[in-house]
């Protein structure tokens, strides 16, 4: 069980390779697989060593603040990426607070409650949102959301509990707010998804015993199918902050592109995977080793993501 | 021990997305009893059990028509909540199907949902002994109740039903996934659990039904004249020995002595 929800978790793919698991014992098919995936660790080694390579002059030159500092005027030769950093963290956990839930939701309300016929349809819709490339969820957060919803939302947010420093104004719609709730639109098809399948996979066995015992819907979903589902939820969740975590074009239109470190939420900022977008263009000597540098950070940032992500899935699975 | 029956069935249909499954089925069913359902594969053995807990209403495209009466009252009257009723009316399934979780929280599960505010460690124990476990678990109530074999994850699941102290258990081929050992622990507890619980098991085995039951109700499929819808009737139900040695209909009789089915 537990390693067919680790499957689950990593979507089409690895429902292939399911269907051939039967094949594995093929030798042919074993070492195909075992060269494929060798090559892709090779490449992945490779791009560690020629980025960390590339950023190694600037790390050098700043060292640790590099990581700690708010400082980045490339003209002055200062690299301080802390904004950046901060900026990714940010708006990526305004993203997960929003979606989580959210998607949790619509991924129950689709397995256990919604009549049959609409499951199918709407479970197709999400997936559909899913593939809508990330610059048109930007544009249309940009010319739709932020006039219509950000810029009202965060106006009220400010007015009303401005007192909180998290909240203070004055409100720009281009806020991490703002980047966070389009970042919260785009992994909620993402996590709803990898939800759905997981619940699915929830033995109808177990979910009737509740049911027998005389649970309720909301008794059996607790009790029955929340703590079997609980490690696969979590596998979610991580891919859907590594997502955001990356995540560079919505952003970069919506985040307001201002490097600074607010406690307001309320405030324009930045992210690492936008300042790349942005300065790289026109950036020469340290400042494209620099902002190279960000991109491995990033990198380090992600692995770690999905690293505690595995092992917190492992270790539940295990339990 | 009133002689008013547990249940009565009368003019039950069940169908499934408008394909009949079960038709015209009456029967009363005396407390503190064990009542054998048997029948050939697909004769609606399992949708005759789950119309006693309606489980049915789970199913999509389940119709129930008919009044199946518990302690007098039609369970499938309007205003009767399904959840009020599983709550007296247990049951155990073909597989073991224990949560993914300790011995004692498979046990208090029901328990803790039904909002029971007496002694959980005691209940724990009483359930556990009532489903002749205990003392294979007694040391090991927080391990996973995965980490049991199949014969015990079986008596954990009776263990968890009557955690919720029904009147009447509903078991469904509960020892059709295990060994013969296994087997004949879960038909000895059943004796036991007669003394206070109504008993109604389906089971493909005759010996089992035989053995154990007081009563049994054989059901069997009719087909259609074009051969494409089949249903599940009830042909003969009567004491056990009765229906064993002397059954009043043919089909019985083919049945038992092993001509079909
Ligand atoms: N969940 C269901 N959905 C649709 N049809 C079902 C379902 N369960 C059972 N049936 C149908 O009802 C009939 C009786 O099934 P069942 O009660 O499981 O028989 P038995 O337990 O005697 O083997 C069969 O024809 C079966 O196909
Ligand atoms: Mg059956």
């Amino acid at each position: 069980m537990g390693e067919r929800r680790d499957l689950v978790l990593r979507g089409g793919l690895q429902r292939l390779m399911k269907r051939g698991a039967g094949r594995l014992a093929d030798p042919v098919f074993a070492v195909v697989t075992g060269i494929a995936g060798l090559a892709v660790l090779i490449i992945l080694a490779y791009m560690v060593v020629v980025t960390t390579y590339t950023a190694v002059p600037v790390f050098r030159s700043q060292g640790w603040s590099f990581i700690f500092s708010t400082d980045w005027s490339p003209s002055e030769g200062k690299f301080g990426a802390f904004a950046f950093i901060y900026g990714t963290i940010i708006t990526s956990l305004i993203a997960l607070l929003i979606a989580v839930p959210l998607s949790l939701g619509v991924a129950l309300f689709l397995t256990e409650i919604a009549p049959r016929w609409i499951r199918g349809p709407v479970a197709y819709l999400v997936d559909l949102l899913a593939a809508v490339p990330s610059v048109v969820y930007g544009l249309w957060g940009v010319f739709v959301l932020l006039p219509g919803f950000l810029q009202p939302i965060a106006t009220w947010l400010s007015v009303k509990l401005g007192w909180i420093p998290i909240f203070a104004g004055p409100a720009t719609g281009l806020s991490f707010f703002g980047a966070g709730v389009v970042l919260a639109i785009m992994i909620i098809p993402i996590i709803t998804s990898l939800c759905r399948e997981i619940l699915k996979a929830v033995p109808v066995g177990e979910k009737n015993a509740a049911f027998a015992l005389g649970a309720t819907r909301w008794e059996m979903i607790r009790g029955a199918v929340l703590p079997r589902a609980k490690a696969g939820i979590i596998g979610a969740v991580m891919l859907g902050l590594g997502r955001a975590l990356g995540e560079t074009i919505a952003v970069a239109l919506l985040v307001g592109s201002r490097a600074q470190v607010t406690a307001s939420i309320l405030q324009p900022g930045y992210s690492m995977a936008a300042v790349i977008a942005n300065q790289f263009q026109e950036a020469t000597g340290d400042h494209v080793s620099a902002l190279v540098g960000v991109g491995v950070v990033l990198f380090g940032i992600t692995i770690i993501v999905n690293v505690a992500a595995r092992v917190l899935v492992w270790r539940m699975v295990e339990s | 021990m009133s002689q008013e029956p547990a249940f009565s069935v009368r003019d039950l249909h069940v169908s499934y997305g408008g394909q009949p499954a079960l038709k015209d089925v009456g029967m009363d069913i005396e407390p503190c009893k064990i009542i054998a359902v048997i029948g050939p594969s697909g004769c609606g053995k399992s949708t005759l059990l789950r119309c006693f807990n309606r489980m049915n209403d789970l199913i999509p495209g389940a119709k129930i028509t008919g009044e199946v009466l518990y302690n007098g009252q039609d369970i499938y009257a309007k205003d009767v909540d399904p959840v009020t009723i599983r709550r007296s009316v247990g049951m155990v399934f073909q597989r073991p199907n224990p949560f993914p979780k300790s011995i004692r929280d498979n046990v208090a599960y029901g328990a803790r949902i039904n909002g029971y505010k007496g002694n959980m460690d005691e209940l724990v124990e009483r359930s556990l002994r009532g489903a002749a476990l205990w003392d294979e678990v007694k040391d090991n109530l927080n391990k996973s109740a995965l980490s049991l074999s199949g014969g015990q994850q079986q008596r954990l699941c009776i263990a968890r039903a009557i955690a919720v102290e029904p009147d009447t258990i509903l078991m469904d081929e509960p020892a059709s996934a295990l060994d013969p050992v296994a087997t004949s622990k879960i038909e000895d507890l059943m004796q036991e659990l007669k003394e206070k619980y109504t008993i109604i098991i389906v089971t493909h085995n005759m010996q089992q039904a035989a053995r154990v039951s007081d009563k049994a109700a054989f059901l069997y499929t009719e087909v259609n004249e074009t051969g494409k819808a089949r249903w599940g009737i009830l042909v003969e139900y009567d004491d056990t020995d009765r229906i064993f040695t002397n059954p009043r209909d043919k089909r019985t009789e083919d049945y038992i002595s092993g001509r079909f089915g």
